[in-house]
């Protein structure tokens, strides 16, 4: 029976397809020099990406995304890594209440979250509205969840009384111990997570939109103010921006293995 | 994203006889952790609920009323419902057999599906409105193809049947994600075993298949329903605002708009959020149902 053998193939076929199609589409489009009113372009040429990559404005957007995201990640590796091996070391009752209250920052809406942010930080003591410093914090809670639950994951499956004992038993002190050993068993759990929550940053728009806007152009928003623009660059943008994401999901996933 | 944080495949088991509580300074290393968290989620979660419901005057309900009253404002929840259900139910039966197929296939098949679903993942937002338009807009390569060689004229893709396919698209991925595990978990020999006391494959569905797989089901449908009604990014892109939607909405009352109103918007906020939680009541309440949902 050809059916029953081969249907599960042709339906995943034709679901990769469909998730493919705007992909590829904007691909052909972005290499395409002209693709006016018929249905095949007119010829193809890497102009569009040549143009795009000389373009300072784009540049800029793309070394700002770079910066607020590195920084925010900074941010919340320096935090969140020493706070989970404390909740595992030392007080491993404190990881389900901790499990419960990262889960908020991933369940509120970031809009949600915008509209009371606008209004705490728009002045008073901290006048955060309109500058990047705001996008550290919101982006630091996006990647809370991420991060922690990495962590969780790896530490909970650590031995880490014996190992923190062993070395301290060969005289190294507990930070010492902490760095020369725990750290490097994280090392896979960390990177993963560094570059799953790196492309996930790269692609937000509604805090940095909301929040700070045209002041500070990323990329989502250079692209967004974009629109006007022809579809050509529009669509080397797209393509440039998904490869950069590619290329973080590709590197979190050899870590993960 | 989702399926990793809420995927909790271990448990805590080691030995609780650490040193625990004899160095109370080490609790401050989680002191910034909460201050963040409390500066940027719990802080502005706080001022949205305490602004929906109090005004100079004391406890007030009027911006609810005034929400409630306006056919405009109904009109923006009615349309966010119907495009999150809508598109979470078809997300959900497409990704269904899509899961179904995947448990069928070898593995080299399945590692490929996965990856790729993981990397269309990415294509969200702003982004995936862009190549939407690139496809399906006026001068769109499917909308040209079907006008010359078939004649027709598509949807129009800045409606709310566009939108509605542009949901499906960035709901399937995630969908899949959730649902193949579940899938995955399911005995053939059950069926097996249906069948050999003479079910027909229909029986099988409904009595074997389905109930084993409802909490998942429930489960995906909820997340994929919260998903699509805080979305804001690629409706937002798609129709430069101009559709009436919850989370536009609430946006055009904070930021630029001629009337800001941020503590109407804090109310619809409110109402946003009972939605999600009423939903999530319900899930676990049809959980209930299934004994053998917590196995």
């Amino acid at each position: 029976m050809p059916i029953a053998r081969h249907w599960p193939k042709a339906v995943l076929g034709s679901l990769m397809g469909l998730l493919l199609l705007p992909i590829f589409a904007t691909l052909v489009y972005s290499l395409s020099s002209h693709w006016g009113a018929t249905i095949l372009p007119d010829g193809f040429s890497l102009n569009w990406y040549l143009q795009l990559w000389a373009e300072p404005r784009f540049l800029a957007a793309l070394g700002r995304s770079l910066l607020v995201c590195g920084g925010s990640l900074l941010l919340t590796y320096l935090v969140v890594v020493p706070a989970a091996f404390v909740i595992f070391y030392r007080y491993p009752q404190l990881d389900k209440p901790m499990g419960l209250l990262i889960l908020l920052p991933f369940a509120m809406p970031p809009v949600v979250a915008s509209v009371g942010l606008l209004s705490l930080y728009a002045g008073g003591a901290l006048p955060l509205v309109g500058t990047p410093w705001i996008l550290l914090g919101c982006y630091f809670s996006l990647a809370l969840p991420l991060l922690y639950r990495a962590l969780a994951n790896r530490l909970s499956r650590l031995a880490l009384h014996d190992l923190m004992a062993a070395a301290q038993l060969l005289g190294a002190s507990a930070p010492k111990a902490f760095w020369l050993v725990i750290l490097p068993s994280l090392r896979k759990s960390l990177f993963s997570a560094l570059f799953l929550s790196f492309s996930f940053l790269m692609g937000e728009f509604v805090f940095a939109n909301l929040l700070v806007g045209t002041r500070f152009e990323t990329l989502q928003i250079y692209l967004y103010n974009m629109r006007a623009t022809s579809g050509h660059y529009t669509s080397a943008l797209v393509i440039s921006y998904f490869l950069i994401t590619l290329l973080l999901t590709w590197l979190a996933s050899r870590f993960n293995r | 994203m989702t399926s990793l944080i809420l995927s909790r495949t271990t448990t805590w088991d080691a030995p609780r006889t650490g040193p625990s509580t004899r160095r109370p300074l080490a609790l401050l290393w989680l002191l910034p952790l909460l201050l963040l968290l409390g500066l940027f989620c719990l802080a502005p979660l706080g001022w949205v609920l305490w602004h929906a419901i109090w005004s100079p005057d004391g406890f007030t309900l009027s911006r609810f009323a005034s929400i409630l009253d306006s056919p405009f404002y109904r009109q923006a929840f009615g349309k966010s419902l119907w495009l999150s259900g809508c598109s979470s139910l078809a997300g959900l039966l497409i990704a269904g057999v899509g899961a179904a197929a995947l448990t069928r296939v070898p593995g080299r098949w399945r590692d490929a599906v996965i990856a790729f679903t993981n990397m269309s993942s990415n294509m969200a937002g702003v982004p995936l409105a862009f190549a939407f338009i690139v496809i399906l807009g006026t001068n769109g390569a499917i909308t040209l193809m079907a006008r010359q060689w078939w004649g027709i004229e598509l949807f129009d893709l800045y409606s709310m049947n566009g939108l509605l396919l542009l949901y499906i698209y960035f709901q399937l991925p995630l969908a899949l994600l959730l649902l193949y595990p579940a899938f995955d978990n399911l005995q053939p020999q059950w069926q097996e075993a249906a069948a050999l006391l003479g079910a027909s494959p229909w029986q099988i569905l409904r009595h074997i298949t389905l109930p084993v797989l409802a909490p998942a089901l429930l489960g995906t449908f909820i997340l994929l329903f919260a998903n699509a009604m805080g979305a804001y990014a690629s409706a937002y892109a798609l129709t430069l605002g101009n559709i009436n939607l919850l989370t536009i909405r609430i946006a055009s009352l904070v930021s630029g708009d001629l009337f800001p109103d941020p503590e109407l918007a804090a109310a619809l906020c409110v109402l946003l959020l009972l939605i999600l939680a009423l939903i999530c009541w319900g899930n676990q309440l049809l959980k209930g149902r299934f004994h053998y949902a917590n196995r």
